[in-house]
């Protein structure tokens, strides 16, 4: 007699791969990212059946929702530029042949590639379970996957920061100017409902950021809700980034990384391998990058959502949004 | 006694989703729809919560449970205002997008 969650599992999947042919094929460019953002909610159910509920909420949090916010405020974007310039959606031209076959090429070798990966891995074994539960002791923390991510790992785990931090790097690089697009006008009732739900999103995000050291959680959890507050504040308007600011701006686009970095090099100077943190002050350190971590990368993201250098321009310079 | 009241909790909810479905696919306009969907999602989300309330362990956990449908059933009710105050706008506009 087979699980009756398998049913559920099997519907799960399809409907997954269902979504992602849907939102692949949807000509409305609304559609597209609605369906996208359901999808991401599927993959999320799909990680919490695979029992990895710390990818589900980074699904969750980063995969859907600040992904759905980036794709929805360009959206956003294109249609007021289109609306200035007069360039409409069937005036595109449509996408060549070659580019077509080139990415389906691309999708099919990494589809082959995880393929090749998954068949040849050790089908039955143990996995690296038995030796991450044996050296947790060792890790400063009580949760493996924040041990892993933290300690064991933690050279992948900086890497991952520093491709955020290059990610707002280029945007800023290639947007520049203080806003000029109008204010989506969405009155009194979300006014009431992000004043409302503000405080309740920094209590969560601290707390998913606090949880990580013994329960499914973390510094990219915590911090993809913690930018959340970030796009409310974007969004009413209570807050609208100003020149002046820029400079706290780029010290916490960095604070991640680079306490990340000190501490391996610190560690590393003691005679220790980079990120051998010493058992003693271990929990510690890994909770200070953490800390730091979040802070970046809730900044990071909600600067990537408004999208630009609040820098100003002298009039007559690039004239676009 | 208990995963019996429990369970019954939970398929009356599903059934408000279920109606709530209907009504999204059945009803001629947005406005309707939003109805139709609101209303039954609220209630069967309530019940599917109380449902599993009821079965949680600790008290933790019904307490989490409750900011969930608490904030959820905000959320929901602040996104289909958005949605209807949009369409109502760009409808009076004559623009449909």
């Amino acid at each position: 007699m087979t699980d009756p969650l398998v049913i559920f599992d099997l519907l799960l999947a399809l409907g997954i791969v269902a979504l992602a042919i849907a939102s692949l094929s949807v000509r409305d460019r609304f559609a597209m990212i609605v369906l996208f953002i359901v999808f991401g909610l599927f993959s999320a159910l799909a990680w919490v059946r695979l029992s990895a509920p710390d990818v589900a909420l980074a699904e969750a949090a980063i995969g859907t929702g600040v992904t759905g916010a980036l794709l929805l405020k360009t959206l956003h974007h294109l249609r007021f530029v289109e609306s200035r310039t007069a360039i409409t959606e069937a005036a595109c031209a449509p996408v060549p042949l070659g580019v077509l076959l080139a990415n389906a090429a691309f999708c099919g070798l990494i589809t082959l590639g995880l393929a090749v990966a998954f068949l040849g891995a050790p089908s039955a074994g143990p996995g690296f379970d038995a030796l991450v539960a044996e050296a947790m002791p060792a890790s400063g923390v009580d949760h493996p996957v924040t041990g892993v991510l933290l300690n064991f790992r933690a050279y992948d785990t900086l890497m991952e920061v520093v491709v955020l931090l290059a990610a707002v790097i280029a945007v800023w690089q290639i947007e520049r100017g203080l806003s000029d697009a109008p204010a989506p006008a969405m009155g009194e009732v979300w006014q009431g409902f992000a004043r409302l739900v503000l405080p309740a999103i920094v209590v969560i995000g601290t707390y998913l950021l606090w949880v990580g050291a013994e329960a499914p959680g973390g510094a990219f959890q915590g911090g993809a809700v913690l930018a959340a507050v970030g796009l409310l504040l974007l969004l009413t308007r209570a807050y609208v980034p100003r020149p002046e600011h820029r400079g706290i701006a780029r010290g916490a686009f960095v604070l991640g990384t680079g306490t990340f970095a000190l501490v391996a090099l610190m560690v590393a100077g003691g005679g220790r391998v980079a990120f051998e943190y010493p058992l003693d002050h271990a929990k510690t350190l890994i909770l200070l990058i953490e800390g730091m971590v979040t802070i970046s990368i809730a900044v990071t993201l909600a600067a990537l959502f408004h999208g630009r250098e609040p820098v100003a321009l002298p009039k007559g310079g690039r004239d676009d949004t | 006694m208990l995963e019996i009241v429990a369970a019954s909790l939970i398929a009356a909810g599903t059934i408000f989703f279920v109606a709530g479905t209907v009504g999204l696919l059945r009803f001629p306009d947005i406005f309707c729809r939003l109805h139709a969907l609101t209303k039954a999602d609220g209630l069967g989300l309530a019940l599917i919560a109380l449902g599993v309330a009821i079965l949680a362990a600790t008290p933790g956990a019904v307490f989490r449970i409750a900011i969930i449908w608490f904030f959820v059933a905000v959320a929901s009710a602040t996104c289909s205002h958005l949605i209807a105050r949009y369409a109502r706008q760009s409808g009076a506009r004559g623009q449909h997008d």
